[in-house]
């Protein structure tokens, strides 16, 4: 994914925010195809303890998640290092996929 | 009408580089400058300094700031807009009148918004209807109640193009959204209708934009970052704004960092949820409708924005106290230095538990190995790790454990596993907790007051 994609992750809540963009529309296309909620929440299996949620932002090559249940009870409750989710969008990104190409 | 407006980002949060808002000022042209302060943690450490002195409760760096930049701001005109007021705007503002007058400013106004501090009037909105029940997790305020620090309504644009019709040179706000002081400046220089959603959208997400200073111009960029120059004086992100709703986001020529389709789509994407459903006071903006084009040279157009009206509500947040909190951390060196952290993560925890404290979450971390991405971390050969940090926090209701824990960490560099250092700057100090409490409130039942003071 890091090949083909960028993006920026942070808190709302408990909930990590988790945005994916495309370089280009063929790699939009690939992470839109790839990238279903039920492939993120596997993913994020041990982190993401509650339901993921997906947008799409054609206009932008771009995916929202928010994965709920996942920041340790979010921004100052959390004993977490990262309690605001900011590397997230970074593990995200070290998915591997196969297009087949 | 003006042609367009430049609205300069200064500050990204509270604790950003003290210099950028100077820098936007004194490297170009600008008409505006906005500068974001308030964080949700921020608002209570405020109250906390108001209520030990009521003078406090405001950004103390805009005092200092504004030592620096007013005299070039009454000179060639540059508005400034901020939510730095904190809890206590007016005692902001008094502070930079102060500042205008030994400075020789004459003429100076500034307003100030007022009404967003809900804290002593709860019990009358509750008996008037308002519920206040938290949006994420359905519980009763009354849950709460008696541990509420602070509650603010976050207002938008208005009470600011209120206060700029009122002539107001600067304007201070309490808890005001991030997205509406770069709205409100559009609002009153085009004369943008309340019902004009695609336009108020448009500002809105200008404002998104420009709310995190330069991590729309190329900070925090997690494509090729490695080729963005000169970090080191980056330029913060201007909105070049115009009548129609179009917006160029760019920043000043010869300053570091990036403005390009990449860096400005990321930062879109920051702290959303529904991208169709971005609700603000004066708004719902679709970030779906958002066109964006790279112009080449620093410069992104966006246009085509489209939004919906506003809801009956205003957000709320209220902050509560929620016990203490600590971490304390030590290094292992190879060899098997992960093998020595999680060994003395078990020694600590089986100590805690023969002292019988009682926390609510306890929590070791091992740095350098898989802190931040937990189970996703490439696993490593332990011969291959040179060093692991053993950061352990623990989280309780009484002050008592919490100190009790900082006694042991330090204790096991002689009591545990060997080659371990990094334990310096004394014991760790149990913090206080604050959490949030986001809630709804109709709108009538608040009203935002502006007040113009002047020097």
């Amino acid at each position: 994914m890091i090949d083909i994609a960028h993006g920026r992750s942070g808190d709302k809540g408990d909930a990590a925010n988790v945005g994916i963009l495309a370089y280009d529309d063929n790699g939009y296309q690939i992470i839109k195809k790839y990238l279903t909620v039920d492939r993120v929440k596997k993913h994020f299996e041990g982190i993401c303890f509650g339901e993921v949620e997906r947008f799409e932002l054609p206009n932008l090559r771009a995916l929202n998640f928010l994965l709920n249940n996942t920041l340790g009870g979010g921004g100052t409750i959390s004993l977490k290092h990262d309690a605001q989710g900011k590397t997230l969008a970074a593990a995200l990104l070290r998915m591997e996929i196969d297009t087949g190409e | 009408m003006k042609e367009k407006i430049k609205i300069a980002s200064g500050q990204g949060f509270w604790g950003d580089l003290i210099d950028a808002p100077y820098h936007q000022v004194m490297k170009g042209e600008i008409d505006y400058l906005v500068m974001d302060y308030l964080a949700e943690v921020t608002m209570s450490i405020l109250q906390k300094q108001k209520n030990k002195n009521p003078k406090l409760g405001y950004a103390r760096d805009i005092p200092e700031l504004m030592r620096r930049i007013l005299p070039t701001c009454k000179e060639k005109n540059i508005k400034i807009i901020t939510n730095g007021g904190g809890v206590n705007p007016i005692a902001c503002a008094d502070a930079i009148i102060e500042i205008a007058k030994e400075l020789g400013i004459k003429n100076l106004k500034v307003g100030v918004v007022l009404g967003d501090d809900i804290k002593d009037s709860l019990d009358e909105m509750i008996s008037q209807g308002a519920e206040l029940n938290n949006m994420e997790t359905g519980d009763s305020i009354k849950t709460i109640k008696d541990k509420i620090l602070s509650a603010n309504v976050y207002f938008g644009a208005f009470p600011i193009v209120e206060a700029l019709k009122k002539g107001a040179d600067i304007v201070i706000t309490g808890r005001t959204t991030d997205t509406g002081l770069t709205l409100a400046p559009m609002i009153y220089e085009f004369g943008w209708e309340k019902n004009n959603y695609n336009l108020l959208s448009a500002g809105t997400i200008a404002g998104h934009i420009l709310e995190c200073g330069a991590q729309s111009s190329g900070g925090n960029f997690l494509g090729d970052w490695e080729s963005i120059e000169n970090f080191a004086e980056i330029g913060f992100p201007i909105a070049e704004a115009y009548p129609d709703g179009s917006v160029i986001i760019t920043k000043h020529q010869g300053t570091g960092g990036r403005v390009s389709f990449e860096t400005v789509a990321e930062q879109l994407l920051y702290e959303i949820g529904d991208p169709k459903n971005y609700i603000t006071p004066d708004c719902v903006a679709d970030f779906t409708s958002i066109k964006l084009e790279d112009m080449g040279n620093n410069r992104v157009k966006m246009f085509n924005v489209s939004g919906a009206k506003e809801t009956e509500f205003y957000k709320v947040s209220c902050s509560y106290s929620y016990g203490y909190a600590a971490s304390g951390s030590l290094t292992y060196s190879w060899p098997k230095a992960l093998t020595k952290a999680k060994a003395a993560e078990q020694i600590l925890r089986k100590r805690l538990e023969n002292l019988d404290l009682h926390f609510e979450e306890v929590r070791a971390e091992f740095i350098g190995y898989n802190a931040t991405h937990e189970t996703l971390a490439k696993k490593l050969n332990e011969d291959d790790i040179n060093e692991v940090m053993l950061r352990f926090s623990v989280r309780a209701a009484d002050f008592k454990s919490v100190e009790r824990f900082g006694k042991e960490i330090a204790p096991l560099i002689l009591t545990g596993p060997p080659a371990v250092t990094g334990f310096a700057g004394g014991r760790p100090k149990p913090s206080e907790v604050v959490a949030y409490w986001p809630a709804l409130i109709p709108k009538k039942l608040v009203t935002p007051l502006v007040k113009i003071i002047e020097a």
